[in-house]
């Protein structure tokens, strides 16, 4: 074929034209999307964190107080399975080397001390970056780190990177030893992966995460850090508080009073 | 043809034992699905429509759900506008087993004539009024 610069430039030009339309074609074949929203009653925030409080805790938990716990286990239907092996918590207590390795020293009188502890909602997860499906994401609208249990696989790989040990396997079907059953909330299948989720589906309704509204005696505080009238701000900006294992710098959003 | 009433026999064997589902099933008609409608909330609805037409609703339930899980868990958008402008909460467990109270009268009526196993059940919670 004998070719002409001037061909050459006019299917050029044709090419670019299609090319500039490919936009227009997509957006009319698309069509109309349904409109979703928020709930307009839905608490918002962009860097959700909770402060607990162990001070206030102790003065309570001496009478055994599991209220937190019961309260969230209840809500989201977690099993109650015997043995540190298959055992599934989103709440829960944990010594004082095994919360704070390291922190010996300077602490010593809470040695013998239960710390409520639970997901941190890392502002920098590492469970996220490792999960090949992308099952476990960071909400980029508040910071909250979720679980998309449609996609979990069960490979465990967040297991292994969590640091905090807030993630728990699904080794059987949990259903059974779900003690009461919560209508509103799906229970989980054998073998994915569950934690805490901040209580994300509460929030969506404008309600506080289940723990907090359970404590009695305040020791759990939400809100959204990035909110300088917020509480969680305020405790933050005006008491000495710890964070767990911060010198990994995953950068937890869960704050302790001790 | 050598061997033909060995060839012949054999052959008549073999398309005798690969066709036996069919023989099995000869004369059985399968029942057709009958998805119930009739449950009380429905019942008690002034006006009975789904999210979206029936028609819609029949042909793209499926897409409809994975859109909403996405929605839902992804992008923490919980209202659906439907093409009335009416506001519905997407979630599966709360809305629709809301009005379609028993999986078995409904779902499974085509799902199991479709011989489609959708994997719903495993972590969502059916209504208990299942009998």
């Amino acid at each position: 074929m004998e070719g002409s610069r001037r061909d050459f430039l006019k299917l050029g030009g044709a090419c670019a034209l299609g090319l500039g339309a490919l936009p227009v074609v997509k957006a009319a074949a698309e069509g109309e999307q349904p409109e979703v929203f928020s709930n307009p009653n839905a608490l918002t925030g962009t860097r959700w964190a909770m402060v607990v409080d162990m001070k206030k805790c102790w003065e309570k938990s001496k009478n055994g107080c599991q209220d937190c716990m019961d309260a969230c286990h209840k809500v989201h239907n977690v099993p109650r399975i015997e043995g540190p092996k298959e055992e599934i918590k989103w709440i829960w207590t944990e010594h004082f080397e095994n919360a704070f390795p390291g922190r010996g020293s300077e602490l010593s009188e809470m040695r013998e001390k239960p710390f409520v502890v639970m997901c941190n909602h890392c502002y920098n997860p590492p469970c996220v970056r490792v999960c090949p499906t992308k099952a476990t994401f960071k909400r980029e609208s508040d910071g909250i780190v979720l679980m998309d249990m449609h996609r979990c696989i069960g490979c465990r790989y967040c297991m292994a990177a969590c640091p905090f040990g807030a993630r728990s396997f699904n080794f059987r079907d949990p259903r059974p030893f779900v003690e009461e059953l919560n209508m509103d909330y799906p229970t989980r299948e054998r073998g994915v992966v569950e934690k805490c989720n901040f209580c994300a589906e509460r929030l969506a309704e404008g309600r506080m995460p289940a723990c907090v509204e359970a404590c009695k005696c305040g020791a759990l505080v939400f809100g959204d850090l990035d909110d300088p009238e917020s509480d969680v701000r305020k405790i933050v900006a005006s008491h000495f508080t710890i964070r767990r294992k911060t010198e990994l710098g995953t950068e937890p959003n869960v704050f302790y009073i001790v | 043809m050598y061997d033909g009433k060995y060839i012949i026999t054999g052959l008549v064997i073999f398309v005798a034992i690969f066709a036996m589902p069919f023989w099995y099933n000869v004369g059985t008609a399968s029942v057709p699905p009958d998805p119930k409608l009739d449950t009380p909330v429905i019942q008690q609805l002034a006006e009975k429509k789904c999210v979206e037409s029936k028609d819609y609703m029949k042909r793209e339930h499926m897409q409809m759900l994975d859109d909403w899980r996405d929605w839902v868990v992804r992008d923490g958008t919980r209202w659906y506008t439907n093409s009335e402008g009416k506001k519905f909460n997407m979630s599966l467990q709360n809305t629709c087993m809301n009005c379609h109270s028993s999986k078995v009268r409904f779902c499974d009526q085509c799902h199991n004539y479709l011989a489609v196993d959708p994997y719903c059940w495993t972590c969502h919670i059916e209504p208990k009024e299942n009998e």
